[in-house]
């Protein structure tokens, strides 16, 4: 019965970390970036939902819209001001201004929101599933979680596989010149995989606050490094990969903290990432990218 | 003076960088002595030492070796605690200062490198983005570790231990490293020409590593690894030692750092101090020493400089740093800026030109 | 050796940049800076006194930078509008981090610092008092707990005594103490769950401490779990005192991990009796908190906001207009409050006045402050101190009911 409870709180703390990761492998395949601001966009798209729900009194459907719109369009005016001008600029470069956009991001929100943390109201208002006598609780916020972490996953893959806009994606993480000799418009394309990039990071952030509803300016570092982790562990740049590694980190996370020691928990969990990822260099599901001379 | 002109271009490269450190050197060091200076930059002195030697060593991983390394500060960390913990068993055997800062940099530094040696084995294994995970994995785990770590010494000896204090078992004594508490009552031994001399040993083995043949293969490796196989080089065992040399370095720096204030935490060790180290490589150019250390430099004090905006100044660190690194990397602006030297350059030229022909005169060369 | 070249053609010009940016601000710093937040240069010398306050207004730790910024602020206020003494604060920010505490004590010094009204948490702390120590600056943290900020081996701590420093605030272990001692006394629990944060400083220290403590107490200690700063799931933790059958859980945590503790266990359908102490405080403040979740938790705190009496009344307004906000201060604002306010008493019971060197300052308030016979009253109850540098004053029991802090029953 322990096992099964650590399991289900595994896969749903997995399942937030699912959703952070996919945003991430979407933004490093296709435009071959590591966005370090991503973290940060999960939680400017959780303080949008926050005022909107609190402040202005919204109803929580318009809420989450209204923070993925301003997340997309956060994410595209960040595209074009920062990451844009440094296309052909060496990939540390961008790293470094993805950086100090977190730490842009981390500052404004401070200063607009204030250092207390808020406390969100989780967007799911329904009772929790017991099962076997109480002994096993399902909240109601982790099915949606792991749910919508599923649809992301099925969307995002019909979508680079089955649309034009996809696939145009996938020719540019493939060969950027190539893509262009085809006629694809590669600006067009990366900027729209910010959007999209940002778009999921707002859900991240509704999700992550909804299943521990504290909101600060800081919120979204820790979940962002673990979930590029995650990502790296999937193997970066797959998109079943991503959802893989978030769902996997954080079963390992709850497993290592249960039942070997919650003090030396952090160095257990990124112990075995270590282990895993001498064993397949790559990620799980990553491809094995044979270099050719 | 001739010779100089003879020296090959990097050989002058690094007479200015080594150049450049003295003169900055001498410079900070005969306004602290005659204490014109204020506190502010006085206090910052040894943290800069340290940082532009974190530099420099992280620049022969990231820029010379060409790999994302993101647990820096785990090694800094490595060498921090274990010169705190020799220094302070060494109170009475030397009671020398700066002897004691000596050796416990030394040590602090040969297990770090220990300790870089131990990382590097698993991570030369991987490449790219994965390697780099790695790396940051490893700083956590150091992290753990440390925030768990109990040591002490009393007579009979040190006693370590990763529960609590209690089980350190000790008879008296004095508990040196107190798990998340860090180590309190530390005697502040570093000073500014201990910091200086750090640099200029930093300086000195990784300018000399890199003009070596050593260096050659290393950055044979990076720029196209898989010739570099083909000519014969093991790859494994170069990087690795850009790796460990690396490590050790930064833990001296760490030692240096730790023993400039009364107490340390492992939490100050983290990612984001990994991240800061690799900011100052990277705005100061990949595999360009005197630009890494003239960014931890800059990067070090404007944070202090601005405090007079008061609320708003971490949000001008970062303008700062979105700015700097987009006018440095964008051709644009820079093709712009070089078009802009280029007409002031013109038209001092005509200028000079003109005046020469006024005078009647054949130019100067 | 081409691509050598257009690297430092292209290195050149941003080398030159930052140069002459580093120059210029190393030059602008070389020259005396006045790094003040407040109107005027600083003039030592003049009719008021200089106060320094240090404190994290950014990064994690900002709500209690914050706090005590704007606390500390309130009190000056009054103690100019009062008329007696005037003073002059400059806060400055530390990030929750030693190196850049230790960076704005040295730009307060610069600015002429008579006084320091810090720092707000334990870590950097430490660091700092170690520098007042040495320039002889006298120090009133309001919130730093640990008794290695005051050092001292008879209170076993494993440096020595400060003399110029002084807590506001209870000292970590004396809370964990504290705390064993009340839930055994009042018999709270018989079978107690641990929750602490093991990256920190304050928790560990409190947790150290009770458990030495418990170890002569009727209750036993069922589960210890840990967690690391930023983690936001507790549902093993939570799940550990669960099935050890805990009847209360002993949080020496701060709030923010704390709500989310309460959030956890009322998801898994499990309500043991929760005890925290000073770092619980705020736990009402938290925006959006459903406060039934904190219904039955109790605390050891100095200093309740919602108190009927008019000191506190009149601190929560000023202070809510001061942080241009709604929310009710905390103990740390309070603590800050008071720290301004004993300092004030102090000068003016001494006839300190603000021409005189720092040293001199710093001993005669020494002088004053470990006076037998010296008493501050304020917010956060009636202080004293001794040569140690703790502070001795009652703690109070609090239970949350309704929304609202009760004074648990009196032992």
């Amino acid at each position: 019965m322990g096992f099964l409870t650590n399991l289900i709180n595994g896969i749903s703390l997995g399942s937030v970390y699912a959703i952070i990761a996919l945003g991430y492998t979407m933004v490093y395949g296709i435009a071959k970036m590591l966005n370090f601001a991503h973290g940060d966009v999960i939680m400017v798209g959780g303080y949008i939902c926050f005022v909107c729900m609190n402040n202005l009194g919204l109803p929580v459907a318009v809420s989450v819209l209204l923070s993925i719109v301003g997340c997309t369009c956060l994410g595209m005016v960040v595209e074009r001001a920062a990451y844009k001008p440094l296309r052909e600029a060496p990939s540390l470069a961008v790293l470094i201004t993805a950086i100090g956009v977190s730490y842009f991001l981390q500052n404004s929100a401070l200063l607009i929101w204030g250092a207390d943390p808020k406390v969100f109201k989780s967007v799911v208002d329904l009772p929790s599933l017991k099962f076997f006598d109480g002994q096993l609780v399902v909240g109601p916020i982790n099915i949606v979680t792991a749910l919508t972490c599923v649809l992301i996953m099925v969307c995002l893959t019909l979508f680079t596989s089955r649309t034009k806009m996809g696939k145009a994606m996938r020719a540019c993480s493939e060969d950027k010149g190539a893509a262009q000799l085809m006629g694809i418009n590669v600006n067009t394309t990366i900027s729209m995989v910010f959007a999209i990039g940002s778009g999921l990071a707002a859900i991240a952030g509704v999700l992550l606050c909804s299943t521990y509803p504290t909101l600060m300016p800081t919120t979204g570092s820790l979940p962002g490094i673990k979930a590029f982790t995650a990502a790296v562990i999937g193997g970066i740049g797959s998109i079943p990969g991503a959802a893989l590694g978030g769902v996997l980190l954080g079963i390992i996370e709850i497993f290592a903290k249960a039942y070997i020691g919650t003090q030396l928990a952090d160095a257990i969990v990124f112990g075995v990432l270590i282990v895993m990822l001498l064993i397949r260099p790559a990620g799980l599901l990553g491809k094995e990218i044979h270099e050719k001379v | 003076m001739s010779k100089l002109k003879n020296l090959s271009a990097t050989t002058r490269s690094n007479l200015i960088t080594y150049a450049m450190v003295i003169v900055l050197f001498v410079v900070m060091q005969s306004l602290a002595a005659t204490k014109a200076i204020s506190s502010s930059t006085a206090g910052l002195l040894v943290p800069i030492t340290a940082y532009i030697s974190l530099a420099i060593s992280l620049n022969l991983v990231v820029g010379i070796s060409g790999e994302l390394s993101l647990g820096h500060a785990g090694f800094m960390s490595m060498g921090a605690f274990t010169g705190v913990i020799v220094a302070s068993m060494l109170a009475e055997a030397i009671p020398v200062g700066w002897v004691r800062l000596l050796v416990s940099m030394i040590v602090g530094g040969m297990f770090a490198g220990l300790a870089g040696f131990v990382v590097g084995v698993p991570v030369m294994r991987l490449h790219g983005d994965y390697l780099a995970i790695v790396t940051l994995a490893f700083g956590e785990i150091i992290k753990n570790l440390l925030n768990n770590l109990y040591a002490g010494f009393d007579a009979s000896g040190l006693h370590l231990s990763m529960t609590n204090a209690q089980a350190l078992g000790m008879d008296g004594g004095k508990i040196v490293i107190n798990g998340p508490q860090g180590a309190v009552g530390i005697t502040k031994l570093s000073n500014f020409t201990m910091g200086f001399l750090l640099v200029l040993f930093t300086l000195f083995v990784v300018l000399n590593l890199v003009n070596s043949r050593t260096g050659r293969a290393i950055m044979a490796v990076r720029d196209n690894r898989i010739a570099a196989e083909s000519v014969g080089i093991n790859t494994t065992k170069y990087r690795l030692i850009a790796f460990v040399v690396s490590a050790a370095l930064a833990g001296m720096a760490g030692a240096l750092y730790a023993q400039n204030f009364s107490s340390i935490v492992p939490k100050k060790f983290d990612f984001n101090t990994s991240i800061l180290i690799l900011v100052f490589v990277v705005l100061g150019g990949m595999g360009n020493i005197r630009g890494g250390i003239i960014a931890a430099i800059v990067l070090t004090i404007l944070p202090e400089k601005l405090r007079f905006i008061g609320d708003f100044r971490m949000l001008m660190y970062a303008i700062v740093l979105i700015a700097v690194m987009l006018v440095t990397n964008n051709r644009t602006i820079q093709s712009k800026i070089a078009d802009l030297r280029e007409r002031l350059r013109r038209r001092g030229d005509d200028q000079a030109a003109l005046a020469v022909d006024a005078e009647g005169g054949v130019a100067d060369e | 050796m081409k691509i050598e070249n257009a690297v430092s053609r292209r290195n050149f010009l941003k080398l030159s940049g930052v140069v002459a940016a580093g120059l210029g601000l190393t030059a602008c710093g070389g020259s005396g800076d006045s790094g003040s937040s407040s109107d005027g240069a600083a003039a030592a010398g003049g009719d008021a006194f200089l106060i320094g306050g240090i404190g994290p207004v950014t990064g994690a730790a900002a709500i209690y930078g914050s706090a005590t910024k704007f606390g500390a602020q309130v009190a000056v206020d009054e103690v100019n509008a009062a008329g007696t003494i005037k003073m002059e604060l400059n806060w400055q920010d530390d990030e929750h981090d030693a190196e850049k505490s230790v960076n704005a004590y040295n730009t307060l010094k610069d600015w002429g610092m008579q006084i320091l009204v810090g720092t707000t948490t334990t870590t950097p702390c430490v660091a700092v008092s170690t520098e007042t120590n040495a320039d002889r600056i006298f120090e009133l943290t309001p919130s730093a707990s640990s008794v290695n900020v005051i050092g001292g081996e008879d209170i076993g701590a494993d440096n020595p005594r400060k003399d110029n420093v002084f807590q506001m605030c209870f000292t970590d272990p004396n809370q964990g103490t504290a705390s064993a001692q009340y839930i055994d006394e009042q018999k709270l629990g018989t079978k107690v769950a641990i929750i602490y944060n093991n990256a920190d400083a304050y928790s560990t220290g409190i947790y150290q401490k009770f458990v030495d403590e418990a170890a002569s107490k009727s209750f036993e200690v069922v589960s210890t779990t840990t967690f690391t700063d930023d983690q936001t799931d507790f549902s093993v933790q939570v799940k550990d005192a669960k099935d050890n059958k805990a009847d209360l859980i002993f949080l020496p945590i701060y709030y923010t991990p704390a709500s989310l503790i309460l959030a956890e266990a009322k998801k898994q359908d499990f309500a043991p009796k929760f005890f925290g102490v000073d770092g619980m405080d705020g736990i009402l403040t938290l925006e959006g908190f459903d406060t039934s979740l904190a219904e039955g938790v109790m605390l050891l705190t100095p200093f309740v906001a919602t108190a009927e009496d008019e000191a506190t009344q009149s601190f929560d307004e000023a202070y809510k207009a001061a942080a241009g906000s709604e929310e009710n201060p905390n103990q740390f604002a309070a603590d800050a409050y008071d720290c301004v306010k004993a300092i004030a008493q102090a000068i003016e019971t001494a006839g300190i006045t603000p021409d005189m060197a720092t040293e001199e300052i710093c001993d005669a308030l020494i002088a004053q402050f470990t006076d037998s016979s010296f008493k501050y009253s304020g917010l956060t109850g009636e202080s004293s101190w001794s040569t140690t540098g703790e502070v001795t004053k009652t703690p109070k029991g609090m239970v949350i009911q309704n929304g609202v802090y009760m004074p648990l029953d009196a032992e």
